[in-house]
């Protein structure tokens, strides 16, 4: 078992960290390697990368936390804007010093920033341990001002203080690297769990009241159903506890005991399979499951979101979505010979070319103009239809239902093109 | 900008401005104070109950969605600790209201729900817009200014702590929306014993933040997102429930959200009521009662109904169409100042001037009925004033209780024929209602087919639906049912004594069927052809003979009371039949007008001069009629060289049959001038646009030349 060790550390704060971290034994240790001992200066910035939940923020937050490493947490995706990146960290930086005073902080531009920052590493002493600076989800980063990514990458070096900033994200680092040349981090990759990792995890956290055997068998359980499908440890771990309440209840009733693995399978299985249908697409919500479960109903009774398709149009609104689907998926030479009454006779043989054998559902909608969907839907109506203001209105209001959508989103006399953006199927229920 | 909202042409800003409006077009003055305050004390009435009706349409709703919005943050009220709780993942409470099509409906939804939780569940609301949030920014201002704001307006009274919150200088970061929310429910915390109890007692210590997206749709994939991953990270310490009204489906949700967001979401569907219904209430509220004295016309009624059936699905819509039609009849008919409750009638009807007088005798429905008097009361009526007021308000008393039964028996009718295969008469008693204002409706075929089919009803069906019409009946104001009553009493009694007529035969009938058990498969095809026989040949029985006669009666009934209004005296007065103005107000034809203003200016313009005859371009019409009619014969390129060449032509042609061949070949510098201002006219107008493809030339944007 590789035990963490580190000389700067005391070995009982180590202990407690290794049994934190399950699984990321190896990282926590290059890790701690990289930082080395408090005061000494460490990598200007590391980048840590690896798919979703495979443990990159808790491992960075727990390692911190635990050895009581001076440390800045920041969210890139709550603190949208540069400005409130910077801000929230030089708050994080002043309010762990001294809870009270939290006045205003103003900080524009990296300028400003670096300056701050200065002071506020004065203020707080901290001249002689590596601050941390964790940036989550640091792809966020791209998208504010340019100088900000290579400016966190080299701070080490602006600001002349020992600082390390950390950034995560779930993206590799090719995809940051910005063009003009920057300091490269330190990259490291955390790779997904595999099942045993997972199994190990997950049975971790066993309710007390039952022993850590039944909670594991149950683990097992789950992982054969939904490891397929699902590998995303919070996901599991909330399924986990969402169907714990049924598997007990053999055991609860006294028709099983803990043992009994065989019989508590044959109760679950079929549960947690309609459990992946429905609760786990979110085709109904947690609460309602555990209701469900509660009252001892049968799922079917609840309808899941997409049992709801079917949409309620005007007369008008229906042929007009009815004519836009025919003008997005029919060639505009097909026009005539569809909608007019004496259309002349088309040669078969040369009539589809090549490339149309190809079936346009495939393709995907074409977009049309304006005036191409008011005269379908003239040939489609049987009545004569006005072209009222209320017609043109429901165009309108079928781009803002996101049935229709505006291409080419220019000037709205320069003749508006439009695609339909509904499936055959909706399309069919509504000619209904 | 969903389904055009178009207020509706005369909305009264100003009393005394309207009134002066009532007063300014009608010639006659007469009444036209009475007849305005009449038109708006009527209205306002039907607003109130229009109100009334949807507030409980939408309660049931409202109640699921606040039972839903209690329990969904009694884990935060509890700070439970319990395994399961620990383990779960906390998903923000999320509700998916699927509301229909209908947006301009929205609003009043929204408010009203937004109304109740300010009364139930918590102060924290606050309201989104697509249109106001094109990034997460201006998402979090919008969020943030409504939230703070909201507790600004709760304890407006302490000045010291709002001053601190300043709009502009706001951190709009999620971390300052939770210092702000502990700050909040702290202060009341500590403040429980004060004063300020009472208005917080009806919400908990820690009333969740309830943010309502209001058009999920429009809204951007990235935005939604971004908000509720963020605002998932914090849903520990800030009880947060969002609300996203759906316009089409809850499939929006999936299509909108990836797996990894709405995994973070705990979503319950809630739907509201389907308009279509909503709107059958309405009619049935407000069309189909005696309180109120004004009526719709069948063809208006049609009008109304086709525009929320075809286009938009608007109950609103409706209510101001039904507003406009008030208006425009208040205000286009002088003598709709009778049309109010029957109290007043008497008053009103001997004030009336002679002026009015001739008024009502000028009345196509009066004149038909004077027709039909004795010469002698013919002259009275024509000549003595008083006399025709006298006769007037009977007229009005027969036409009210007309109604009175009117509404009685068609909803009696209606009991009858909803429940027909195929429903020959309509489903909804308001199809029904149309039908009957349009014409007698006993001389229809869907009538005579559906009486038909009423004839082949068994005789549960029948029972039930008898004692339905006696409910009605009994319930009606008017007076004249108790015979109708007794009688519709007594089919249901001779039903009964059928019944048990018929028990008593059923004991020799079963004798015979056991007869008949014992017999093999031929013996009993011969014996059930016998029957048939038998059947056929017999004479009706007594239930069949029974039926007839109901039949018979309801028809009777509907002969009598369901007369189309168009035959009723004076029934002018009460009924908006307008359906042309009103169509022209509310279903507008922007292209139709465009065409017919620039093709034929005289419509508009009203100068003899500009009339034209058939195709011809008459060259005193205004300069952009001139080049809109040139343009409509040319393709979708046009060149302009050959355009101010025909220009100048029609200009020309007039004005100087003779011009010298010098100057023809060269344009004058005046009619070039008038040439560009015309084409850059239409060019504002839309028609066309330069080209690129070739130099000179202009696209035409409106079809007709391809």
């Amino acid at each position: 078992m590789p035990n963490l060790e580190h000389p700067a550390y005391p070995a009982a704060d180590l202990l407690h960290l290794e049994s934190l971290v399950p699984c990321r034994e190896s990282q926590v240790s290059m890790l701690l390697s990289i930082f080395g001992e408090r005061q000494q200066f460490s990598f200007p910035s590391i980048f840590i990368y690896g798919h979703t939940s495979s443990g990159k923020t808790y491992v960075m937050q727990t390692l911190l936390t635990t050895l009581q490493l001076p440390h800045v947490f920041v969210n890139c995706m709550e603190y949208f804007t540069s400005r409130l990146l910077l801000e929230e960290i030089l708050i994080q930086l002043q309010s762990s010093s001294d809870t009270e005073q939290t006045c205003a902080v103003h900080c524009d531009t990296l300028n400003d920033f670096v300056r701050l920052f200065k002071q506020a590493v004065a203020s707080r002493e901290l001249q002689d341990q590596t601050l941390y600076i964790v940036l989550d989800r640091a792809e966020q980063l791209r998208e504010m001002e340019a100088n900000i990514l290579p400016a966190f990458l080299r701070l080490q070096e602006l600001t002349d203080r020992n600082v390390t900033v950390v950034l995560l994200s779930e993206i590799v680092w090719e995809l940051f690297r910005p063009n003009v040349g920057c300091f490269e981090p330190f990259t490291m990759y955390f790779p997904d769990y595999s099942i045993g990792h997972l199994q190990k995890i997950l049975s971790q956290n066993h309710p007390p009241e039952y022993s850590a055997d039944f909670y594991s068998a149950y683990i097992n359980i789950l992982l054969g159903v939904f490891y397929m499908v699902c590998r995303d440890l919070k996901e599991l771990q909330h399924l986990a506890a969402l169907n714990f309440a049924k598997y007990c209840e053999p055991v609860v009733r006294g028709e099983a005991n803990e043992r009994d693995t065989r019989k508590l399978w044959k109760n679950i299985e079929p549960h947690l399979k309609k459990a992946m249908q429905t609760v786990y697409l979110r085709e109904i919500s947690s609460s309602q499951w555990e209701r469900l479960q509660h009252d001892g109903g049968e799922p079917g009774q609840l309808k899941g979101l997409s049992a709801h398709t079917h949409v309620e149009l005007p007369y008008y609104s229906k042929f007009l979505l009815i004519a836009a689907y025919l003008a997005s998926y029919n060639p505009v030479r097909t026009d005539k010979r569809f909608f007019l009454k004496h259309h002349g006779k088309i040669r078969k043989t040369n009539f589809m070319k090549k490339h149309e054998k190809t079936s346009n559902h495939l393709l995907g909608p074409k977009p049309f103009p304006l005036d191409r969907l008011l005269a379908i839907l003239y040939s489609i109506v049987d009545n004569r239809v006005a072209p009222t203001a209320n017609i043109f209105s429901q165009i309108t209001s079928l781009v803002t239902l996101q049935l229709l959508s505006m291409v080419g989103q220019n000037d709205q006399l320069d003749g508006p093109r439009y695609k339909c953006t509904v499936s055959l199927d909706f399309i069919r229920a509504i000619a209904r | 900008g969903c389904f055009v909202f178009k207020p509706s042409t005369k909305k009264r800003r100003s009393s005394e401005k309207t009134a002066h409006d009532f007063r300014s077009r009608s010639d006659d003055s007469e009444d036209t104070e009475l007849r305005f305050v009449t038109c708006q004390s009527l209205w306002n009435q039907i607003k109130s109950e229009t109100e009334q009706i949807q507030e409980d349409l939408n309660k049931q709703l409202l109640d699921n969605l606040l039972s839903f919005l209690s329990r969904s943050h009694s884990e935060f009220q509890e700070k439970t600790t319990e395994w399961t709780c620990r383990m779960k993942f906390r998903e923000i409470p999320t509700a998916a209201l699927v509301l229909g099509v209908n947006v301009t409906d929205h609003d009043l939804t929204f408010r009203g729900l937004s109304d109740v939780l300010q009364d139930n569940i918590t102060p924290y609301i606050a309201l989104l817009e697509a249109k106001d949030c094109p990034g997460i920014k201006n998402l979090m201002q919008k969020l943030m200014g409504q939230l703070m704001n909201c507790d600004i307006d709760v304890d407006s009274l302490e000045d010291e702590d709002c001053v601190q919150v300043s709009q502009n200088r706001i951190r709009c970061s999620m971390s300052s929306l939770i210092s702000w929310y502990e700050s909040v429910t702290k202060k009341t915390d500590s403040e429980t014993p004060s004063k300020k109890r009472n208005s917080f007692s009806r919400h908990w210590q820690f009333p969740p933040v309830v943010v309502i997206f209001k058009d999920m749709e429009s809204f951007t994939t990235k935005v939604l997102q971004d908000f509720i991953v963020i605002s998932s990270q914090h849903i520990h310490e800030i009880p947060l429930v969002l609300i996203f009204g759906i316009a089409t489906s809850p499939m929006i949700i999936h299509r909108l959200l990836p797996h990894s967001v709405s995994s973070l979401l705990c979503i319950e569907l809630f739907q509201s009521l389907s308009c279509k219904e909503h709107l059958s209430t309405i009619i049935d509220k407000l069309l189909l009662t005696s309180r109120f004295p004004f009526k719709l016309g069948e063809k208006v009624l049609q009008v109304l109904i086709n525009i929320f059936l075809y286009h938009d699905f608007s109950v609103q819509n409706f209510i101001k169409g039904f507003q406009l039609c008030i208006v425009e009849h208040f205000y286009s008919q002088p003598l709709s100042v009778l049309c109010c409750q029957l109290v007043d009638v008497k008053k009103r009807v001997y004030s009336l001037s002679h002026d009015q007088c001739e008024n009502i005798r000028r009345l196509p429905s009066f004149r038909r009925y004077v027709e039909k008097q004795e010469s002698g009361k013919q002259i009275e009526l024509l000549t003595n004033d008083s006399f025709l007021k006298e006769e007037t308000e009977k007229l009005l008393e027969d036409l009210h209780v007309y109604h009175e039964n009117y509404v009685s028996i068609l909803r009696c009718l209606h009991v009858f024929t909803s429940s027909l295969p195929k429903y020959p008469l309509g489903k909804q008693v308001v199809e029904l209602h149309c039908a009957c204002l349009e014409n007698r409706v006993w001389e229809t075929e869907e009538y005579e087919s559906s009486l038909q089919l009423a004839r082949m009803l068994n005789k549960t069906d029948l029972v039930t639906m008898l004692q339905q019409c006696v409910e009605i009946l009994m319930s009606s104001s008017g007076k004249e049912f108790d015979k109708t009553v007794e009688k519709l009493k007594e089919f249901l009694t001779q039903f009964q004594n059928l019944e048990e007529a018929s028990q008593e035969r059923d004991v020799s009938v079963s004798s015979q069927k056991e007869l008949q058990k014992k017999t093999d498969l031929y013996h009993l095809q011969k014996t059930l052809l016998e029957l048939k026989e038998s059947r056929r040949s017999k004479k009706m029985t007594k239930f069949e003979m029974l039926r007839f006669e109901v039949v018979d009666y309801i028809d009777s009934l509907v002969r009598k009371y369901l007369v189309p209004a168009d035959d009723r005296t004076l029934h002018e007065i009460v009924y908006f039949n307008a359906a042309a103005v009103l169509r022209g107000h509310l279903n507008a034809a922007p292209r139709t007008a465009l065409h017919t203003a620039l093709n034929n200016p005289h419509w508009y313009l009203k100068n003899q001069a500009l009339k034209c005859d058939g195709g011809g371009i008459s060259n005193k019409a205004p300069d952009i009629c001139i080049v809109y009619k040139l343009h409509l014969e040319c393709g979708r390129l046009i060149n302009l060289v050959d355009w101010l060449e025909a220009f100048s032509t029609v200009v020309m042609a007039a004005e100087e049959p003779n011009a010298d061949a010098a100057s023809s070949d060269q344009v004058d510098d005046i009619i070039h001038a008038r040439f560009i201002r015309a084409v850059s006219e239409l060019e504002l107008l839309g028609f066309i646009k330069p080209s690129k493809q070739k130099t000179d030339h202009v696209a035409r944007l409106t079809w007709g030349g391809c």
